[in-house]
């Protein structure tokens, strides 16, 4: 069934019988109809009517101008709509990447309002996986985090996507974690107000979930501790995980734990001096009170912390250059002599 | 590898020739003498194996944020190959150093060798030698005359000695480090991480060194361009003898022994072999210099 505009006006009436809205009558919609003709341009249902709570919801969202009918762009045509704990529901929590991805899934459109497409990333990720592979209803989809209606740029501070707001919001489900986390040193300083203590997503990033076990995760912590990265960089440790290996190596967390990260000078710290021969000893089997006394992050180039070892790296460098350049001074010498040689003989033979 | 075994195939034809009757090259009747034993040739051989594989696995590990150094390891089957690699050359190059020490002892104490460290064939530094550089030095700049070499030059006496100390630091500082727990209980705290800096600075030196002046001063300056295989096949032409070791050639002639180092010259398919090794070891070093010297630059 058609209208003069060619738009099909039809409804399946055992659908909308079946649907949430289906004990109501039309005119409980379409409030403006009220006889046949119908008005040539019908108003716009206005599901705020009922629903207030989601309206009010929406506004100040950053879905409320997204489209002419905010409403059924995401939950679908009203006519047939089910219940959310429905799994036909768009709403359903299995199905809302994929309601959301209609729109962010789409790269043009993610370009046109300058967002990162994240879509793919997210469906690739473990929470994406235990979503579409395992089916779990606890997995997070897209409004675990942003929420539903009331979605706030993550630039807004009241938004559940705001840096200093994610802790909480991912410890809705990682409570564990999020309890470790806030009795860190990450943790204490993110509440205390410090801007570049490292909230959840720095280190797991908000939609791919990266594994911090692998062997990116010292950039990623380097990505603040710059110094302690570089030293790092100099050490056996750091050599066999730039190898690429299945060796277990140690890596930052190794050493320094992860959520719950403790200053050194905390007895319960794995790197406090301590607890350094079970911390090592975990890798390095007979690690003793000696072996323990080396020290993984130093820094010949620093004389005021480490003088031996920078007069020892001096030393070399010296031996190095002092041995290369007085045999390369006598290889190139000798070089250009026996040239000479060479060009004089020439001319004495053909002189002859 | 291609354009090298042309080049060995086309330096035979060309030997061919002239030793078929060219009396510039290699004259008829040119007598040839022992400069090298079995044993030290296959010391040698033993000594740059391993010294490459420790190399090539060594430069890895020190450079190892550089993609080739990712591409090699990733090769040979990652960090567990390549730290097996690296142990396993170490062990035998330790077992040759050994070797080599309980040799010269029993030679120097049981046989009463003692012109292994003092006199004209040993390898210890003399008086001589410091006339040689300076000699040698005047020589390049066209202030004297070419000197005249005993047994083994001063750069020859200084390769030695490089290996020697290098494989007793680099040595010790890798079974520390490989060993750390055990070495741990005497040594200082701060011991553990000089070894580290020593083993990796000293490795680098020795592999620049090797990979660039003893690659020249032994194959690749022009009087022996472009590979010296007397390392190989023990045996040196009177020429190269006269022209090399002069002072030897005149002293043993002096006294003489001269005969005593009569051999006859070496089977073409060992010349053959050693220059196939031999260009293979050089260009592999080559490539090695050049990649860990760039890193070091860039590091």
């Amino acid at each position: 069934m058609q209208d003069a505009a060619g738009h099909n006006v039809g409804v399946d009436a055992n659908l909308f019988h079946a649907s949430i809205h289906g004990s109501l009558d039309c005119t409980a919609c379409h409030t403006d109809i009220h006889a046949y003709p119908h008005p040539d341009h019908p108003a716009a249902v206005n599901c705020a009517t009922c629903h207030t709570e989601e309206a009010s919801g929406l506004e100040g969202s950053v879905h409320e101008h997204a489209s002419h009918q905010p409403c059924t762009a995401c939950h679908g045509n009203a006519h047939v709509i089910v219940s959310k704990d429905s799994p036909k529901s768009a709403v359903y929590p299995l199905n809302i990447p994929a309601t959301c991805g209609r729109c962010h899934g789409d790269a043009a459109m993610a370009r046109q309002h300058h967002l990162s497409n994240v879509y793919p990333q997210y469906v690739d990720s473990i929470h994406g996986f235990a979503l579409s592979k395992e089916g779990l209803l606890v997995a997070a989809n897209c409004s675990s985090c942003h929420g539903s209606h009331h979605i706030l740029s993550h630039e807004d501070p009241k938004s559940s996507t705001y840096r200093t707001n994610i802790p909480k919001t991912c410890g809705s489900c990682h409570a564990g974690i999020l309890s470790r986390y806030m009795a860190g040193i990450h943790g204490k300083a993110m509440a205390n107000g410090n801007a570049s203590a490292p909230v959840c997503t720095d280190c797991h990033t908000a939609h791919a979930i990266a594994a911090p076990t692998m062997a990116e995760s010292t950039p990623v912590c380097g990505s603040c501790h710059q110094k302690q990265l570089t030293t790092y960089r100099d050490t056996f440790h750091s050599q066999v995980s730039s190898l690429g290996s299945y060796i277990d190596i140690a890596r930052c967390s190794d050493c320094h734990g992860e959520h719950e990260i403790l200053p050194a000078s905390d007895p319960r710290s794995p790197v406090n001096p301590a607890n350094l021969v079970k911390t090592c000893g975990r890798c390095h089997a007979g690690a003793n009170a000696g072996f323990v006394k080396y020290e993984p992050h130093a820094n010949p180039e620093n004389f005021r912390r480490f003088p031996i070892l920078y007069c020892i790296r001096i030393f070399m460098v010296l031996l190095i250059t002092g041995v290369m350049t007085f045999f390369v001074l006598h290889s190139v010498l000798w070089l250009l002599r026996s040239l000479v040689e060479k060009a004089q003989s020439r001319t004495a033979k053909g002189g002859r | 590898m291609a354009d090298q075994g042309v080049r060995v195939e086309g330096n035979e034809l060309a030997e061919g020739r002239s030793g078929g009757g060219s009396p510039t090259a290699h004259p008829e009747g040119e007598r040839y003498f022992v400069r090298f034993t079995p044993m030290q040739r296959w010391m040698h051989v033993v000594m740059f194996s391993t010294f490459l594989g420790l190399a090539a696995t060594g430069l890895t590990i020190r450079f190892s944020t550089n993609a080739w150094a990712q591409h090699f390891a990733l090769t040979l089957g990652g960090f567990g190959a390549i730290l097996f690699i690296h142990k396993f050359c170490a062990v035998i190059l330790t077992l040759e150093f050994l070797y080599h020490i309980g040799n010269i002892a029993y030679r120097i104490v049981v046989k009463g060798q003692k012109g292994l460290l003092w006199g004209p064939d040993s390898m210890v530094p003399n008086l001589k030698d410091l006339q040689d550089i300076i000699g040698n030095f005047r020589w390049f700049l066209g202030l004297g005359s070419k000197p005249h070499f005993e047994r083994y030059a001063y750069w020859e006496k200084f390769d030695y000695w490089a290996v020697f100390w290098g494989m007793i630091i680099i040595g010790f500082s890798g079974y520390v480090m490989w060993f750390g727990p055990f070495f741990g209980r005497f040594l200082p705290g701060w011991a553990l991480n000089a070894v580290q800096i020593v083993h990796g600075e000293e490795a680098v030196l020795a592999a620049t060194f090797i990979f660039s002046i003893h690659f020249i001063n032994g194959h690749l300056r022009p009087d022996n361009f472009p590979m010296d295989t007397t390392i190989f096949t023990g045996i040196q032409s009177e020429e190269e003898f006269k022209e090399r070791h002069a002072d030897e050639y005149r002293r043993l002639v002096a006294e003489g022994r001269l005969e005593e180092k009569l051999t006859c010259r070496s089977e073409r398919s060992l010349l053959k072999v050693s220059r196939v090794i031999g260009f293979t070891v050089v260009a592999a070093g080559i490539v090695l210099l050049i990649l860990s010297v760039s890193a070091y630059i860039r590091q």
